[in-house]
């Protein structure tokens, strides 16, 4: 468990970037921060690794006030994953998934061997090893991030728009990746993003930020769907502009499956007519579903 | 041509005087440079301080440097020492200015990650920003290499031994092929110094090469589109 307590930051010039925040992230879930740019996430995912030191209030991991130790050894203890990866340029790709093992004393040898299982964890080919990171493309490089992240097997894993830079498809391919990951390793991921359809996609928690790191709304995907708390919310989510609201359209699908259309007319998907809760076979009408849309319907 | 052949004795020693007075500036100035130049990419006050000093240092003219230099620590006219400290002087005023520029020049994404993953200050200077600021540094010590040399000919004016001898001598004799043979030792010098950084240097930074070799067949390939 994460818990901010009253959480101030206030950067040397004066700006206060967040303002007595408060918040608990569950363990061994995926917690997703999300809102447009500057409102201050990344910002409160720093203080989780003392990145950045809040100016007053505490953080704690599991009841631990993480500014009592060192934060060197509790970076090394934290995954750190960042957009463009941040790999280090001068490092084979073997080398860059080793360097916190390598930091903590690992042998080269050693760290490279588990280095290589890593690499396979994350879907890559071993021929790879041994080139550098510009020789990689950018999912690839996002790929070896995560298998940098996971190198001390950490319990916690942040995640700073982690896909934010790599084209759709890839984006997608590396979302699926990374909720099989999350399935199979079981971590307290929070990850950062200002796209609220990776956010419903990827998050069991998710947490929409206003400006100056202020909790517009925080639950599941489908809590904050049913009942937007605010008009913000409801405009952040796409709720008011129609894309979230799906009806069932007058072109009839086959095998009596219904087509469903979003508010602007955009093809979202069909829909079984199997659910006695539709009235099944009662032909197109103007029947309203509501529909946690999946990144498929926007592309 | 002659003439070369028999002083051969007299202009390899030269040479390796000017040689031994060239690098000891070189390697002290780039050794020095690395300090002030990481605190001058640090902060914007140290940065205007140093830089700034710097430039000062180096419009000092040599000559006015090599003779005023005995008068401060007390070494006679015609040691050595005098020529080696005047021009470490001016290849730290260069150098530190690439040292700064070096050190800038690492992307800050990668500083990030490198704090955020564990490394320590030092582990960070050590093995993320000094081998990243390589490319930057070593075309900032090129530079100084080819000016100490030529600068070291300068001494041989105030008596410290150096091909430059061959210029003054050959002038004052009317003798051009001494005069010649002294610019192109001097030259020769410059281009083994120069030729033996940028071999340091591929053999430091593979990465470097490897990655400037695929950005030019991408410029390659991308211009041989319309050709073909």
């Amino acid at each position: 468990m994460i818990e901010f307590r009253n959480v101030t930051k206030q950067f040397p010039d004066g700006t206060v970037a967040v303002d007595g925040f408060s918040l608990v992230i569950p363990s061994r879930q995926f917690t997703v921060f999300v809102g447009s740019s500057g409102c201050g996430k990344t910002t409160i995912l720093r203080m989780i690794n003392r990145m950045v030191e809040p100016t007053s209030g505490q953080v704690l991991i599991d009841d631990h006030d993480v500014a009592t130790g060192d934060a060197v050894r509790l970076r090394r203890s934290i995954g750190y994953v960042m957009q463009q990866s941040g790999l280090l340029p001068h490092r084979r790709v073997i080398d860059n998934v080793a360097t916190v093992p390598y930091l903590t004393g690992v042998s080269k040898k050693k760290g490279r061997q588990e280095a290589f299982g890593l690499l396979r964890t994350v879907g890559l080919d071993e021929s790879l090893a041994y080139r550098y990171p510009a020789q990689l493309s950018g999912g690839q490089q996002q790929r070896v991030g995560v298998a940098r992240a996971l190198a001390v097997d950490p319990n916690i894993l942040l995640m700073d728009e982690p896909f934010g830079a790599v084209d759709p498809l890839v984006r997608a391919e590396l979302q699926t990746e990374l909720l099989r990951l999350q399935r199979d390793l079981d971590k307290t991921v929070v990850f950062v993003t200002h796209d609220i359809d990776e956010a419903f996609l990827l998050g069991q928690h998710v947490v929409i930020f206003q400006k100056g790191g202020i909790i517009a709304q925080q639950g599941s995907p489908a809590e904050i769907l049913a009942n937007p708390a605010s008009d913000f919310v409801a405009s952040f989510i796409g709720a008011d502009r129609g894309k979230r609201r799906l009806r069932v359209s007058d072109i009839a699908a086959d095998n009596g499956e219904l087509l469903l259309v979003d508010g602007n007319g955009h093809p979202a998907g069909v829909i079984e007519t199997d659910d006695p809760r539709l009235g099944a076979g009662t032909g197109p009408k103007s029947r309203s579903v509501s529909n946690k849309t999946d990144q498929a319907g926007d592309a | 041509m002659n003439w070369v052949w028999t002083n051969f004795d007299m202009i390899w020693g030269l040479t390796l005087s000017q040689i031994w007075l060239s690098v000891i500036p070189i390697v002290v100035g780039f050794l020095l440079s690395i300090p002030l130049g990481y605190a001058a990419s640090r902060s914007k006050a140290a940065r205007s301080i140093l830089l700034s000093a710097g430039g000062i240092l180096y419009t000092i003219p040599s000559l006015a440097l090599f003779v005023s230099i005995p008068v401060v620590i007390g070494t006679s006219l015609l040691d050595p020492t005098n020529v080696v400290i005047a021009l470490t002087i001016y290849s730290v005023a260069i150098m530190v200015r690439s040292s700064a520029d070096a050190f800038a020049s690492v992307p800050e994404p990668v500083q990030d990650s490198a704090t955020a993953v564990g490394f320590s200050g030092w582990q960070r200077f050590f093995a993320v920003e000094l081998p990243l600021a390589g490319p930057v540094l070593l075309a900032g010590i090129r530079v100084v290499s080819v000016s100490t040399v030529s600068l070291v000919s300068v001494g041989s004016v105030i008596g410290v031994s150096s091909l430059g001898f061959l210029f003054t001598d050959g002038f004052q004799r009317n003798f051009f092929t001494e005069v010649w043979t002294g610019i192109i030792g001097t030259v020769i010098i410059a281009a083994v110094f120069d030729l033996l950084l940028v071999l340091i240097g591929r053999l430091a930074m593979p990465w470097n090469r490897r990655v400037s070799d695929r950005k030019l067949r991408r410029v390659a390939s991308r211009s041989a589109v319309p050709v073909s």
